[in-house]
C-alpha cells in the first residue's frame, strides 16, 4: 500500500484573476443569451376573444369583473393579460435532444467525478 | 472537517453558534418568500386548480429532498452542504457543479426578491400618489445593505432572519383568518376557479413555478459547520421547515385562488400583498406590504449567506481561486465570497425579468435535486448501514430517492413547455464549465485534501 501524493502547481494572481474573469463572464453570457436573443420564455399566443374592450367581451363575470376593477384595471389594459397563453405545442424531436443532452450533462459528470475520486481515495486511504 | 483560514499564522474558524430554531429560520426564511411571490407563475402555466396540484406535488418532492438531505448532511456535518457531499460521495467535478448549483439557485433567488422589493415600493409609492418612484434605487439598496450585513457576522444575519421569517409567516396566518375561509363573505372560489385551462398538460407545466413554494429547503445544510448539534439541529430544522412551508403553501393558494381571476394572479407580482388590496382593509394591506418586505429580506438575507459559503468552500478547496477561500479576521465570515457574488445578483435584479431570473433559481435548485437523488443512493452502498455513524436515517431508501429522481425528470420536461431555452442554454453552461474544470481547473486541487470525514475507505474503492 503506498500513498501516492500529487503537489498541485501554485497559480499565480493573474491565473487566479483570468479563471474568475472566464467563470464570470460564463455565467452572464449563458444566462443572458436567451434573454438577448429574445428566446426566453416564448411560446405565448393571444386567444381571440368576442370584444376587447368590454369585461363579457374579455369573458369575465360580474364577480371577476368587479376585482380586475379594484385592482385598477379596465378592459382595454386588461385585455393583454386576460388574452395571452402558453403555446405547450412542441415537436418531440426537441423532448428526444433535451432529454438527451440533460442525461448526456449527467453521465459526463459522473464519469469524470469517478476518475477523479479514484485519485482522491487512493491518496487518501493508499492504492490497494 | 473544520472550516478554517490562516491569518497571519493563526488558525481562524466559523462560529459553532446556531441551533434548531436558526435553522428553521434559514430554511424556512429563504423560502417563505416563495409563498409571497412566484409560486403563482404556476397558475399562470397551468391554472388554478393545476397550481395546487403542483404544490402538494412539489410538496412531495421536497419531502424527499428533506428526508435524504437530513441523513445526509447530518452525517457529512460540513459547511457547503451539498456541495461538501458530493466531494466526498460522487468526487471533484460533481461537487464543483453543485457548488455552482447552491451559488446561482441562491442568488438568482436574491435577485428575485430584489425585483419583488423594489416593484412592492413602487407599487405601494404609486397607491400614495409618488408616481415618479423607480424600483431600480431599492433594488440596489437592498441587495447591497443585505450584503453587508452578511459581511459583518453570521450570528446577527441569521438572528435577523428568524425574527423577519417569523412575522411574515405570522402575516399569512392573520390574512387567512381576516378573509373568513369558512364563508363566502370575501372569497368566492366558485366563481373564481376556471377548472383546467391547458389541461392535463398544463398541470404538468405548472410543476415548474410549483417547486418555487419551497426552493432552498435545503439550504439548512450550508450552515452546517456553524450549528451546535448538527445531528440533532439540522434534521428537526429541516422537517419542521417544510410543514411550515406546506401549510403556508396551502393557505396562500386557498386565499388568493378565492379573491382574484386566474389570469391576473398568474402573472402578478406581488400576489398576497394584491389579494390584501381585494380585502379593502387597510391594516391588512400594511401587515401584507410589512410582511412581503420582510419575506424578501429574510430570503435574500439567507441566500448571501449560503451562496457565499458554497462559493468560499469552493474557494478554499482550490476549485476556485484560493483567494475566495478567506475567512474575515474579525467577522469570521467569508467575506470575499459575499463581495464577489453582489455584482452578479445587480445584474440579474437590473436587467432581467422576474419569471426569467426564478427560472434560472429554479433550474439550478432541480438540476441539485437530481444529483441528489443519485447522491443517496452512492452513499449507501459506499458506506452501508452499520458502516459509519450517521445522525439520523431516513426511512424507505431507495424509495425516496427514486420518486425523487421521477418528479424531477417530470419538472424538466414542465420547465421545457414554456421555458426550452433557458434549460438547454443552462445545460451548455453546465458542460461547458464541467469540461473547464476537468481539464483545467483540477491540476490545482488538492486530490487528498478532497476527502476529510474520518470514514472507512468506500466500499469499491
Amino acid at each position: 500500500m503506498a500513498n501516492s501524493h500529487y503537489e498541485p502547481p501554485k497559480q499565480s494572481a493573474f491565473g487566479q484573476l483570468i479563471d474568475s474573469l472566464f467563470l464570470l463572464v460564463l455565467v452572464i453570457a449563458a444566462l443572458f443569451a436567451p434573454l438577448y436573443l429574445k428566446l426566453a420564455g416564448g411560446g405565448k399566443i393571444d386567444i381571440a376573444v368576442a370584444d376587447k374592450s368590454t369585461w363579457a367581451g374579455l369573458g369575465q363575470s360580474a364577480v371577476q369583473q368587479a376585482q380586475w376593477e379594484k385592482l385598477g384595471f379596465t378592459p382595454e389594459t386588461a385585455a393583454s393579460i386576460i388574452t395571452s397563453r402558453f403555446d405547450y405545442s412542441f415537436n418531440p424531436t426537441e423532448v428526444v435532444i433535451t432529454a438527451v443532452v440533460i442525461i448526456g450533462y449527467f453521465a459526463l459528470l459522473f464519469a469524470f467525478s469517478r476518475t477523479e475520486y479514484r485519485e482522491v481515495i487512493e491518496e487518501r486511504f493508499g492504492r490497494k | 472537517m473544520s472550516q478554517t483560514t490562516a491569518v497571519h499564522g493563526e488558525k481562524i474558524s466559523l462560529l459553532r453558534v446556531l441551533g434548531p430554531a436558526h435553522v428553521w429560520a434559514l430554511g424556512v426564511g429563504i423560502v417563505l418568500v416563495g409563498e409571497y411571490m412566484g409560486w403563482n407563475f404556476a397558475v399562470g402555466k397551468g391554472g388554478m386548480i393545476a397550481a395546487l396540484i403542483a404544490c402538494w406535488v412539489a410538496g412531495l418532492l421536497y419531502t424527499c429532498v428533506a428526508m435524504i438531505d437530513s441523513e445526509v448532511t447530518s452525517t457529512v456535518a460540513a459547511a457547503g452542504g451539498q456541495y461538501a457531499q458530493a466531494k466526498h460521495i460522487v468526487g471533484p467535478l460533481m461537487a464543483f457543479n453543485v457548488g455552482l448549483y447552491l451559488v446561482f439557485a441562491y442568488t438568482m433567488l436574491e435577485a428575485a426578491n430584489a425585483i419583488t422589493l423594489g416593484y412592492l415600493v413602487q407599487t405601494v409609492g404609486t397607491m400614495a400618489g409618488f408616481a415618479d418612484v423607480h424600483d431600480k434605487p431599492f433594488i440596489v439598496l437592498t441587495i447591497m445593505f443585505l450584503a453587508w450585513l452578511n459581511y459583518r457576522g453570521v450570528y446577527a444575519t441569521l438572528t435577523v432572519n428568524l425574527i423577519l421569517t417569523a412575522i411574515a409567516f405570522v402575516a399569512i396566518l392573520i390574512l387567512f383568518a381576516a378573509v373568513k375561509p369558512w364563508s363566502n363573505e370575501l372569497l368566492n372560489h366558485q366563481a373564481m376557479l376556471n377548472g383546467l385551462p391547458y389541461g392535463w398538460l398544463g398541470v404538468i407545466a405548472s410543476l415548474h413555478f410549483g417547486l418555487w413554494y419551497y426552493l432552498g429547503i435545503e439550504g439548512t445544510c450550508q450552515a452546517a459547520e456553524e450549528v451546535r448539534s448538527p445531528a440533532r439541529s439540522l434534521p428537526l430544522g429541516t422537517m419542521t421547515g417544510i410543514m411550515t412551508l406546506l401549510i403556508a403553501a396551502t393557505m396562500t393558494w386557498y386565499v388568493c385562488s378565492g379573491l382574484m381571476p386566474w389570469e391576473y394572479l398568474g402573472q402578478a407580482v406581488t400576489p398576497l400583498f394584491d389579494a390584501a388590496r381585494l380585502t379593502n382593509s387597510m391594516p391588512l394591506m400594511v401587515l401584507l406590504f410589512v410582511g412581503t418586505v420582510f419575506s424578501t429580506l429574510a430570503s435574500a438575507n439567507g441566500c448571501i449567506n449560503d451562496a457565499s459559503r458554497a462559493w468560499f468552500s469552493m474557494g478554499r478547496d482550490r476549485y476556485l481561486p484560493t483567494w475566495f477561500g478567506a475567512v474575515h479576521p474579525k467577522n469570521r465570515t467569508p467575506y470575499r465570497s459575499i463581495v464577489f457574488l453582489v455584482p452578479v445578483a445587480l445584474v440579474f435584479a437590473y436587467f432581467a425579468p422576474l419569471d426569467q431570473v426564478i427560472t434560472f433559481s429554479i433550474l439550478s435548485g432541480l438540476l441539485g435535486y437530481t444529483y441528489m437523488s443519485l447522491n443517496v443512493i452512492l452513499f449507501r452502498r459506499k458506506w452501508p448501514l452499520g458502516m459509519i455513524k450517521r445522525g439520523y436515517i431516513h426511512p424507505f431508501h431507495p424509495l425516496p430517492a427514486l420518486v425523487l429522481l421521477l418528479l424531477c425528470s417530470v419538472t424538466y420536461f414542465a420547465v421545457f413547455l414554456g421555458y426550452g431555452t433557458q434549460l438547454i442554454a443552462m445545460l451548455i453552461f453546465f458542460v461547458v464549465a464541467s469540461l473547464w474544470f476537468h481539464f483545467h481547473r483540477y491540476q490545482y486541487v488538492r486530490r487528498g485534501d478532497q476527502f476529510t470525514m474520518q470514514w472507512p475507505r468506500p466500499v469499491g474503492y
